[in-house]
This record gives C-alpha cells, sequence and structure tokens, in this order.
C-alpha cells in the first residue's frame, strides 16, 4: 500500500477522544449548552477533516494498474513488542476507510445533534454525550488502524461504549442485565477473533494489515501461498476471525445481544445499527478480503451465516410488536444481506449497501425515537397509529426510510440491494444451482423485509390511534434538533444511491469502480440480461411485500388477527423469536452456572480444602496425640522401650 | 547522568525499614504523625526507586544498576554468602510496582486501622524491605533470608488486624507458605553443595544446578515449583488465598495480591526455570495444564461468589494462572507477557482491593448483595471501580490486555506445550504445535470468564436500584481517597497506553533467560529460522519444494533425535537414567562417565555457539529448526561435541 504521511488522520480520531475528556472530567460542571457543543463540535469537526482526507485521497489519483491502492498513512508510535512480534500504533486511510470514515462521521454527527433535542431532559446529559464521543473514537480507530491488534483496541471499544450505553439507564436491573449481555456476547465473538490473529501470525510473523496483505499478495503471484499457509489453517483464520464479526454485527448464532440493545436511549441504537458497531463486523471481513478470497471456504462460510441470518431475523420481525425491535431484526437482516454480498465476494456490493443502510436505518431509528418522544414512551406499535396527520414531517422521512429499504426503485437501497442479489447470481464461489439458491432465497428476504417495513409503518402511521397513553392533541412535536437530521438523512436515503447507478441503467456505478482498487470485483459470468432479470425480479417481490402490507395493515385489519389465530403453533414460536434466548438461557448460562457452584462448594470446600488441606492438618494432629502418649514422662516406661528396641536390634543383627 | 553515583537499590531496599525504625522512637499515641511519617517515607521510597528505571540499560539482559563497593560485598566469607544485589528487566518493574503500591496501601489504612496503628505501619514497612529484598538479591541466601522476612509481617497484619476468621487464615497462609519454603531450603542447600567452590550467587547456582543429573534436576525442580506454586497460587494449591484475602484488612489484601502473589511467579522466572533447564522441559506442559485449569476454573468458581473479596481472590487465582501459562510456554512473548501481566495484574487487583476497602469503611460489609445501585450515589467512586475493573477484564488500552494477548500468542507459538511427540506441530514439526493452539484457545476461555465475572459484579454493586436504605447515605471519595485512588486508575492507563515503555526493558531479560534455558542463542536460531522460512515463502523466489524436501532428507535424523520423545521420553530418561540413543553413543566414546549425571561439565566452556555446530546440523536449516524446536534442548546441550548424527 503507497503511503503519504498524513498527520490529520490522528485528528479524526483524536477530536471525539477529547471530547470525551472533557466532557467526561468537566462536563457535570459545564452548562448542557456547552457539553452538547463540545460533543457535536467534536465529532463534527471530526467529520470535516475526514472530508479533507477524502479530497487530498482524490487527488492522490489511481495507483496505476495491478498495483495497491494508493492510501493516507501516519504513523503514531510503536505500541508494543516482543520477539518477532511488533504492534505499531499507525492509521491508514485508503479508499475503503475513506468511504468508512464518512458514513461513521456524518452519521453520527447527524446523531449526535438529535441527541440534543432527544435527551434534553436527562439528568445524566454530560455522562450520555461522554458516552457517545467515546463509540465514536472507538469505532474511529476501529476504522483508520492499520495493525489488527490496534483495530482490536477499538473493536473493543465499540463494545464497552455500547456496554455503556446500552446500560445506560442503570437504575432499571433489565438494562443493566442488556449491557452486560451485549458485552459479554461480544467478547464470546472476540475470543474467536482472538484466536483468528494468533493463527494469522503463526504463518505471517506479522499482524500489520500491510505487512499481510504483502505477505498474501506476494505468495498469491508465484502460487506458493498454500504452501505457506495451506489450505485448511486459511479457512480457519478466516472462520475464527468471522467469529468476531458474528459477535459484532450481530448475525447467527451470537445476534441474541442486540435485541436487548433496545434498553439504551433510542439515537444510541441509531449509532449502534448505523454508524458504529454492528458495521464493524462487514467492514472486517471487507478489509481483510484479500485473504478471504485467498481462502474461499471462509468465504462460502460467510455467505451462508450471512445468508440464514438474514432470513431468520426477517421472519421475526415480521412478528414482533415493539417498533424497536423490528428495528432491531430489520438490522439483523440487513447485515446478513451485507454478509451474504461479502461472502459471494460482492465486496463492494456488501459496502455499497453497509452504507445506504446506514442512512436509511438512522432515519429508522430516529424518526422512531420521535414517534416515542411523542407518545411519551410508547414503544408497542399496536398502541400507535394515525400518527400521519399529527407528525407529518416524522412520517415521511419515515417512509422515505422505508421505501428506501425496500428497495423501491430510484431509493438508495435498491441500488445497493439490487447489487447484492446481482452479485449472489453472478458469483461463481459455489456450483451455479447453489448460487440459485442464495438468491433465492435473498429475494425472498427481500419481499420479507418490505413487508414488515411497511407493516411497521401502516401500524404506526396509517389508521386510527389505538393508545391510551397521550392525548393525540398534545403530542410533543420534535424540536428543531431533531426533526433537522431526519431531513438531512432522508436526503440521504433518498438519493445516496446514486453513487452507484449500474451499467445497465446508464449509470457509471462510480461507487464500485472507486472501491475496485482496494477490494477486488466479480468477474462477470452471466450477460446484463441476467442482471436485469435479477432486477425485476427484486422490484416486483418489494412491490408485493408493500402490496400485501398494505392490504393487511391498512385495508383488512382484522386479517393478521385471523392469520395468527389459524397458525397458532407457527406463530407464537417465531413471535417468541423461536425461544433462542431462552435455549441459551437452559443449555448455556444454567449449567455453566451450576457447574461453576459445584466447583466451588465440592471441588474447592470440600476435596481441597476439608478432605487434603484440612485431611493433612488433620494426619498431623494424630500423629501428634499418638506420639505424645510416648511420651509421658514415665521413667519405667521408656525403660522398657529402650528395651525393646535393644531386643528388636540384637535379633537383627544376628539373626536377620 | 551523575544518577550513578549512588547505591540506589540498597537505598531502596532499606527506606521503608528506616523508615519503620523512625516509627518506632514516635509515641503511640501520635497516631496522626505517625501515619504520615510512614506515608512520606514509602512515598520517598518510591522516589527513589524511580532512579532505577532511569538508569536501567534495556539493551542488557543480565544484572545490572548493582554498585560494585557497596552491593557486590562479602557477608559471611566462610560460606561464600554476599549481600549482592542488582535487577534484570523482569524484577525492576516489580521492585517499582511495590514500591508504588506501598504508600496507597499506607494512605488507604489512615481510617481503616484505629487499633496498634504504630505495630500496623512497621509490619507494612518491614513487609516492604522483605518484598524489595527478595526481588533485588542475587544471592540465594540472601533472598531466602528477605522471602522469610516477608512472610512474618503479613502472616502478623493477617493475624492480627484481620477479619473474624483471623486466626484461621493467617495459620492457613503461614503453614501453606512455610511447607513450600522449607523444601525449598533445602534444595538450595543442596544445589549449593554440589557447587565447587562456596558461593551463594545466584548466577554460580543457576551453573551449579544445571550441571547437576538429570534425576537430582528434577528434585530439585520439584522442590522449588512447589514452593512458587504455593506463593502463586497454583491450582489445586490455591485454597489459601481466598481466606487470606477475606480476613485480611485492605492493606494487607492489596500487598498479598499486588505483590506477594508475584513472588512465586518471579521465583519461577528468576530460579525454578533457569537452574533446571532440563526438568523444565520435562515439567513446564504439566504446570501449564495446571495454570491452564487455574484459569477456567478460578473464572468459574469467582463468578458464584457472594463475597466480593472472595471473588476478587479467585480472580487472581485466574489471572495469575495466564502468568504461568505464559512462562511456561517458553516464548518470548509468553515470558514478557507474563512479566508484563504481573504487572499489570499488581495494579489492577491491588486497585480492586483499594476499592473494595474504600466500600468496607463506610458499609463494614464485603457481601456482593449488601450493595447495588451506588453508581446514582457516589458517581466518582463507581468510575474509578469500572475503569479498573474493566483493566482487571483486559479491555485494550487498559493495563490488562496487552499481557493476555502477549501470553496467550506465546502460548499460541509455544514449541514446549505439548505432551506426545511433537509431531503435529504446524510446519514438519518446527513451530507451534496442535496442543499449544489448545492451551491458547482453551486460555482464551477465560477471556470470556473474566468479562463474564467481573461484570456482573459491577451489575450486582453497582447498578440497579439502592436496594439497602444504608447505602443511599455513603460519601463519595474524599480527597485522600482519591490520592489513592487515581494513581492507580493512571497507572492502569499508562500501562494499557505505553505499554512499551516495559515491553523493551522486559525483552533483553526474557531474551538471556530462553538463552540461561534452552542453551546459548536457540532462540534467537529458532525465530531466526522462522524468519527465514517466513521470508523464503514471502519471496516465493525459492520454491518451497526445496523445503519440503528437507524435510524428507531428515527424516532418518529425525527418528534418532531425541527431541522426538515427547515429555513422556524425556521423563523417563530423566528418571530411569535411560540416556536415550544419542547421548548413549556419546557416553560410550567418553568412557566411564556418569550417564545422566555432568555430561554438562565435559563440555568444554564457550560450545554450543553457532560456529561450533557439526555440519549435519547447519546443512540444512529444517534440520537446525528442527533441533532448535522444544523438546530438543538437550541435545542442543550437546551440539558442540564431535557428535556423529545418524543419517
Amino acid at each position: 500500500m503507497s503511503g503519504q504521511s498524513y498527520p490529520a488522520l490522528g485528528l479524526i480520531v483524536a477530536l471525539p477522544l477529547v471530547g470525551t475528556l472533557i466532557n467526561l472530567l468537566v462536563g457535570h460542571r459545564l452548562p448542557r449548552r456547552l457539553v452538547h457543543w463540545i460533543a457535536c463540535g467534536a465529532i463534527g469537526f471530526s467529520f470535516l477533516v475526514a472530508l479533507l482526507a477524502f479530497f487530498d485521497l482524490l487527488a492522490l489519483g489511481h495507483g496505476g494498474e495491478g498495483t495497491t491502492s494508493p492510501a493516507l498513512t501516519y504513523a503514531l508510535y510503536p505500541w508494543f513488542e516482543s520477539g518477532r512480534l511488533a504492534v505499531r500504533v499507525g492509521f491508514s486511510f485508503d479508499r475503503l476507510a475513506a468511504v468508512m470514515c464518512l458514513v461513521v462521521t456524518s452519521v453520527s454527527f447527524l446523531i449526535h445533534v438529535y441527541s440534543v433535542g432527544y435527551m434534553a431532559g436527562d439528568r445524566s446529559y454530560s455522562r450520555y454525550f461522554t458516552y457517545l464521543n467515546f463509540f465514536c473514537f472507538a469505532m474511529l480507530l476501529l476504522v483508520l488502524a492499520d495493525s489488527l491488534v490496534v483495530l482490536f483496541i477499538g473493536w473493543e471499544g465499540v463494545g464497552l461504549a455500547s456496554y455503556l450505553l446500552i446500560g445506560f439507564w442503570f437504575e432499571d436491573p433489565a438494562k443493566a442485565m442488556a449491557g452486560q449481555k451485549a458485552f459479554i456476547v461480544n467478547r464470546i465473538g472476540d475470543a474467536g477473533f482472538l484466536l483468528g490473529l494468533f493463527l494469522l501470525f503463526t504463518f505471517t510473523q506479522s499482524l500489520e494489515i500491510p505487512a499481510i496483505r504483502e505477505w498474501v499478495v506476494a505468495g498469491g503471484a508465484g502460487g506458493e501461498l498454500y504452501r505457506m499457509m495451506p489450505v485448511p489453517f486459511g479457512v480457519a483464520v478466516g472462520i475464527l476471525l468471522f467469529v468476531g464479526c458474528v459477535g459484532k454485527s450481530a448475525q447467527l448464532p451470537l445476534y441474541v445481544w442486540l435485541p436487548d440493545a433496545m434498553a439504551g436511549p433510542t439515537p444510541v441504537s441509531a449509532l449502534i445499527h448505523a454508524a458504529t458497531m454492528v458495521t464493524a463486523g462487514v467492514y472486517l471481513v471487507a478489509r481483510m478480503g484479500f485473504l478471504y478470497l485467498a481462502y474461499p471456504g471462509a468465504l462460502a462460510v460467510v455467505a451462508v451465516v450471512g445468508l440464514l441470518t438474514a432470513l431468520v431475523a426477517a421472519t421475526i420481525a415480521i412478528c414482533q410488536t415493539d417498533i424497536k425491535k423490528i428495528l432491531a431484526y430489520s438490522t439483523i437482516s440487513q447485515l446478513g444481506y451485507m454478509f451474504l454480498a461479502l461472502g459471494v465476494g460482492a465486496f463492494s456490493a456488501g459496502i455499497f449497501h453497509l452504507m445506504t443502510h446506514a442512512f436509511f436505518k438512522a432515519l429508522l431509528f430516529l424518526g422512531a425515537g420521535a414517534v416515542i418522544h411523542a407518545l411519551d414512551g410508547e414503544q408497542e406499535i399496536s398502541a400507535m397509529g394515525g400518527l400521519h396527520a399529527k407528525l407529518k414531517l416524522v412520517s415521511i422521512t419515515f417512509l422515505v426510510a422505508c421505501l428506501a429499504i425496500s428497495g423501491v426503485p430510484l431509493f438508495s437501497g435498491f441500488f445497493s440491494k439490487d447489487e447484492i442479489l446481482w452479485g449472489t447470481l453472478n458469483g461463481s464461489m459455489l456450483a451455479p444451482w447453489g448460487q440459485g439458491i442464495l438468491w433465492g432465497v435473498g429475494l425472498i428476504t427481500a419481499g420479507l423485509t418490505a413487508f414488515y417495513m411497511f407493516r411497521l409503518y401502516f401500524m404506526t402511521f396509517a389508521g386510527r390511534y389505538r393508545g391510551q397513553r397521550v392525548d393525540l392533541a398534545h403530542l410533543h412535536r420534535p424540536p428543531l434538533s431533531m426533526s433537522v437530521p431526519l431531513v438531512a438523512l432522508a436526503v440521504l436515503a433518498a438519493v445516496g444511491g446514486f453513487v452507484g447507478v449500474p451499467e445497465i441503467l446508464g449509470g457509471a456505478n462510480r461507487f464500485h469502480h472507486w472501491l475496485s482498487e482496494v477490494l477486488p470485483g466479480q468477474p462477470e459470468r452471466l450477460s446484463h440480461l441476467w442482471e436485469g432479470l435479477s432486477m425485476a425480479a427484486s422490484v416486483l417481490v418489494a412491490l408485493a411485500g408493500i402490496g400485501l402490507a398494505w392490504q393487511m395493515y391498512w385495508r383488512r385489519i382484522d386479517l393478521p388477527a385471523r392469520l395468527a389465530d389459524r397458525a397458532r403453533g407457527l406463530y407464537r414460536w417465531v413471535s417468541n423469536r423461536y425461544y433462542v434466548d431462552e435455549a441459551y438461557e437452559a443449555a448455556v448460562v444454567r449449567p455453566l452456572r451450576s457447574t461453576s457452584q459445584l466447583f466451588y462448594s465440592l471441588v474447592d470446600r470440600l476435596l481441597i480444602d476439608t478432605f487434603l488441606v484440612h485431611g493433612v492438618a488433620f494426619a498431623a494432629r494424630v500423629t501428634g496425640l499418638v506420639a505424645k502418649k510416648l511420651q509421658n514422662g514415665d521413667v519405667q516406661r521408656y525403660g522398657l522401650f529402650v528395651l525393646l528396641g535393644l531386643g528388636a536390634t540384637l535379633f537383627l543383627l544376628f539373626l536377620g | 547522568m551523575g544518577l550513578s553515583g549512588v547505591p540506589w537499590l540498597s537505598l531502596v531496599i532499606f527506606g521503608p525499614l528506616l523508615g519503620a525504625i523512625g516509627i518506632g522512637l514516635i509515641p503511640r499515641d501520635q497516631k496522626a504523625l505517625l501515619r504520615n511519617l510512614a506515608f512520606f517515607s514509602s512515598l520517598g521510597v518510591f522516589a527513589l526507586s524511580i532512579p532505577l528505571v532511569l538508569l536501567f540499560d534495556p539493551a542488557r539482559g543480565d544484572f545490572q544498576l548493582t554498585m560494585q563497593q557497596f552491593e557486590n560485598v562479602a557477608w559471611i566469607p566462610a560460606l561464600g554468602v554476599r549481600y549482592q544485589v542488582g535487577v534484570d528487566g523482569i524484577s525492576l518493574f516489580l521492585i517499582v510496582l511495590t514500591t508504588f503500591l506501598t504508600p496507597l496501601c499506607i494512605l488507604s489504612a489512615y481510617r481503616a486501622v484505629e487499633d496498634r496503628v504504630k505495630e500496623y505501619l512497621i509490619a507494612l514497612l518491614v513487609l516492604e524491605t522483605g518484598m524489595l529484598g527478595a526481588l533485588a538479591a542475587l544471592d540465594v541466601f540472601l533472598f531466602y533470608i528477605f522471602w522469610e522476612v516477608m512472610l512474618i509481617p503479613m502472616y502478623l497484619i493477617i493475624g492480627v488486624w484481620g477479619g473474624p476468621r483471623r486466626r484461621y487464615a493467617a495459620v492457613k497462609f503461614f503453614l501453606y507458605t512455610m511447607v513450600g519454603s522449607v523444601l525449598m531450603l533445602v534444595a538450595i542447600l543442596y544445589v549449593y553443595s554440589q557447587g565447587e567452590v562456596a558461593d551463594f550467587s545466584v548466577e554460580h547456582l543457576w551453573a551449579t544446578a544445571q550441571g547437576l543429573g538429570g534425576r537430582a534436576q528434577l528434585w530439585l525442580f520439584l522442590a522449588f515449583a512447589l514452593a512458587f506454586a504455593i506463593k502463586v497460587p497454583l491450582f489445586p494449591l490455591h485454597t489459601w488465598l481466598p481466606d487470606a484475602h477475606v480476613e485480611a484488612p485492605t492493606a494487607g489484601s492489596v500487598i498479598l495480591a499486588g505483590v506477594l502473589l508475584k513472588m512465586g511467579t518471579f521465583g519461577f522466572v528468576r530460579y525454578a526455570m533457569p537452574m533446571f533447564p532440563e526438568a523444565l522441559q520435562v515439567c513446564a506442559p504439566y504446570i501449564a495444564l495446571l495454570a491452564l485449569i487455574g484459569i477456567i476454573y478460578g473464572a468459574l468458581v469467582a463468578w458464584v461468589q457472594s463475597d466480593v473479596k472472595s471473588l476478587v481472590a479467585y480472580s487472581s487465582v485466574s489471572h495469575l494462572g495466564f502468568v504461568v501459562l505464559g512462562l511456561m510456554a517458553l516464548t518470548p512473548q509468553g515470558i514478557s507477557g507474563g512479566t508484563f501481566l504481573m504487572l499489570a495484574h499488581g495494579v489492577s487487583t491491588g486497585g480492586l482491593f483499594l476499592c473494595v476497602g474504600f466500600l468496607y469503611e463506610r458499609r463494614h460489609r464485603r457481601l456482593i448483595a449488601d450493595f447495588g445501585g451506588i453508581a446514582r450515589v457516589v458517581p466518582v467512586f463507581s468510575a474509578i471501580f469500572l475503569v479498573i475493573v474493566l483493566a482487571s477484564a483486559g479491555l485494550p488500552g487498559l493495563s490488562g490486555f496487552v499481557g493476555e494477548f502477549l501470553v496467550l500468542i506465546g502460548a499460541s507459538q509455544s514449541h514446549s506445550l505439548h505432551f506426545g511427540p511433537v509431531e503435529y506441530s504446524f510446519f514438519g514439526r518446527v513451530g507451534p504445535s496442535v496442543t499449544s493452539f489448545l492451551f491458547a484457545g482453551l486460555a482464551t476461555l477465560g477471556v470470556i470468564l473474566a468479562a463474564l465475572y467481573l461484570l456482573s459484579m459491577v451489575r450486582r454493586m453497582l447498578f440497579g436500584p439502592v436496594v439497602h436504605e444504608a447505602n443511599t447515605r455513603i460519601s463519595d471519595a474524599s480527597p485522600r481517597e482519591l490520592a489513592y485512588l487515581v494513581p492507580v486508575v493512571l497507572a492502569a492507563f499508562f500501562l494499557g497506553i505505553f505499554p512499551g515503555f516495559f515491553t523493551s526493558r522486559i525483552e533483553a531479560t526474557t531474551a538471556r533467560l530462553l538463552e540461561v534455558i534452552e542453551g546459548p542463542g536457540a532462540w534467537e536460531r529458532t525465530e531466526e529460522f522462522l524468519a527465514t522460512v517466513a521470508e523464503d515463502r514471502h519471496s516465493a523466489a525459492q520454491p518451497i519444494a526445496n523445503a519440503s524436501d528437507d524435510r524428507d532428507q531428515t527424516g532418518d535424523f529425525r527418528v534418532n533425535a531425541p527431541g522426538d520423545r515427547g515429555p513422556q521420553g524425556r521423563w523417563r530418561e530423566l528418571v530411569q537414567g535411560n540416556p536415550g540413543p544419542m547421548i548413549e553413543r556419546l557416553a560410550q566414546g567418553q568412557g566411564d562417565q556418569d550417564l545422566t549425571g555432568d555430561l554438562r561439565r565435559q563440555v568444554p566452556s564457550g560450545v554450543g555457539g553457532r560456529s561450533d555446530l557439526p555440519e549435519a546440523f547447519t546443512g540444512d536449516r529444517l534440520a537446525e529448526g528442527r533441533l532448535l524446536a522444544r523438546g530438543s534442548v538437550d541435545q542442543a546441550r550437546i551440539e558442540g561435541l564431535p557428535v556423529e548424527v545418524p543419517r
């Protein structure tokens, strides 16, 4: 990776950190206005610096055919070293990192601004913004790090930030528990990530991304890579790193923390789901794309896990009634979609979807937040309805987001989702029928997505108001600080896809070409006719989903209840999220706990301490008691012992 | 710098003792004066220890900072006992850790102890001298004296100022430690008696012990290992620790967890490992297994504790398991990481006990259930507590991570962590084996479990609603309390953000230690070898086919190489005196030498360097690498001899 030293990269990361420190140390003494100015300013300037860096990266131009992509780099200091392992803290800003950086800082900035209105009444205002800034710091560190170990600081850092923010209202034990669950489930993934690093290090003797990249590229050139790192090991490395992504990006089977993460304030959900945290896994796989492409076996795992997650989460989302939970499962499903794209080798499509998803999912969460805010904390969509008239702005922006996520033509999600579907069809990782299955299931998921999103939309904004909690005439309307980000995100969600208009629609697919230097593209296996067919199918499915939702939740609102009644067992199973949480509780948590209890009371206290330790002490005492008898001061008895001893000795001497 | 003309080490070691004498002269009712004097004298000792870090030469791995006129003088000439002190990269930071923690402990005891203040402070300061002396001693006799000096004040601190079951805990602590110490004494005296000259210096004893026969080495190693394993404590010798911690007063717990436990791991590094390399080869995987059990078992048991102190005590069992695992991996990362983790654990666990003491002072309760929701009541304290907990849980950027990371990566790269022959390694038997990865993988579970038990403790103590009315009135940290909590937090950050400051000074010592253990230059050559393999593969200029040809060519060599026997084979050889074909051949050539013993002495001094290798060894790199793979150390030992390697 040809690099050019660019110290401003340090600023992108440092600004949110400075914001964190100021608000942490003195925030509670500062006026609220200053607190949020510092926090928003920190991330806002970080965005501006990232933008500058982006333009400077553009100015660097192409690396040329066959060379590595241009990047801005900045080496900070050597972190630690031991033996052959040397870890440096340094940043690198290549095209992939640039996209990620811009998405993270821009969306985070809008969420920061929105929070000013949303959290206005909270008593821990400065603590909130401290955590928010810290979240961005960790995420940016993760994005910019050019060593996998430094990346891991950010990786665990976002885990910590989510722990703190999910449990932000820690007086509620359930919320504190949700935060803890998020951290621990993430840690399970992180352990896999660490093992991946160890295995990788065994072969590469380095954990710096550029060095690994060079190593892989050099090996691949001579066809020697599989001798250097045999296939099973390479695949294992890929899968272990992916385990980390499964935890961080909430994929099967480690997705369980994300729905619970709704316990945090709603803007935090937006942050976790759109900009920071869950996209980290997708980013990592893309970042290490060169490795995954060299070991496609690992990519197949990524594709299958992504696909299954996309489907399963979408089915769960259909039966949820909590507005934030629906969105949470939707995120899990969409992340699965991104992994599907990566898994079939359509890396730029995955990153493209990551970007558009950031826009519309942030918008959805912020919109949901505005609804919850207006309804005084109500989250059940069964107690909503008819809000369009009262919350016009929220309703319209929410509609834009729904259209985008459903893949309605010309909205951003349309382009990215379409590219993913095309990627699955066109890919050559599996046999053609295998690719066909991936495409088909992806298509079904797209339909489900359109359906549950519009179910949500109609139940919230259409029809009559069904709740009692607030008087509709006196809704809390969102203040300016909340509505401006909504509008900004709506614009992005609507037109954000135009950076990647595919060729068959007359576009240049700039996004794809721009990233192609960092992320290898797929060879075109099928003709553009297929691409057109795939696109038509996805549009049809989206419209069908929307139509069905319109039928069921607008026109014939008695239908859902009747259907649920008809398929009662299935409905209960799905609406209870397939009892996955319960299964984990019964199969993992409880046995582990009883084992630990057993270890403590049986092994530690009884076996080791009582039998062994006290046993030795007891033996010593018994010996003492017995020996004591021998020394009772009775001279005659001593004499007897002497005689006996003498006799025995003589006996042995002469006869033995 | 003009700093070098001062016997800093001696000043540091005896500074606390001077303070203790000063305290002895002050009337016992002047409590404030007593406390201040103790605090400032220990603070002064900390200040005196800073020049040690400044003067330390990171490039050197041997003992340094000895001031020859004062600090290397005969003490009991008839026995060859000297007053000799010095530091290497490992003891340097443990000394600084000790001088750093002691003033904080004394500060934390300003309110906690009202009864017999004078004696308490004297005990703490004498304890500090004992610890510092044991860390700095370069004479084994001196070391043993300091080792025992530590024991008595700690026994008193637990037994006099402890909780309700203090007598039981103190006696248990004392007896446990004594059992190990006595065996160690016997072992020391035996090694001493085998030396050709009367000399107790560490390096002389290393050399003498290394020259001993296999069976003797094994027994002596076990004696040392037992003494240190008790101190660590290694599963299943750990049950004294929870009792001692639960009963000890705060300062006692801090010192116990922060420094005393490290005496065990330090003992391994300084004495048991370099003295008995051959026995170490045999025992390393088994000790590592105990450490691994300790990691997981300690974490699980910690999870179900209801008493905070006992939870932290079991967490120490788990964390120290990581340290021992790293040491037994016998890789640069493992040993450096283990050393770094000793420091990190000292800071974070010391900090945890300070936090528990903070709460105990207010509520006189130690059960987790006695708290809950106090984050709202004492926000500053809670933030500090959380940072220390996260440091203990190994969050990157705080103290714990780098140590655990290095230990785990060191274990995964280890050549010593396997029970069978070296058959299962990745590169034709050079480099890490499958079992070493299993060790690393299972130990990584400990990282998950650490988050589990620590965060559920935090949740139950800090979060949720305030359930006990008494908890609504507790006061947040006072300036004095901040003065001992904030340095811990800063240290945790410093260790996490600038670990290179420490690892760069530890590295040379680690390299030297591995050299002593594995023979001169062995590790570097393995490393070089791995590097060249990586390089070859990297450039792809030299087709790897060559290397695999080598592998085939050396098949015969491998069969006869003792390196393939695995620990059981080595064990058998050590215990039964079955020397293996190579040594047998050698012994026949050499006449009627004792097969198992004294081989080393026949080796002319200075051999073992790279240039002395017979052609068969230097011929191909792969063979060399395999030779240097763990398990073939005894061969590396005799590599300088004119041996025909059977082909």
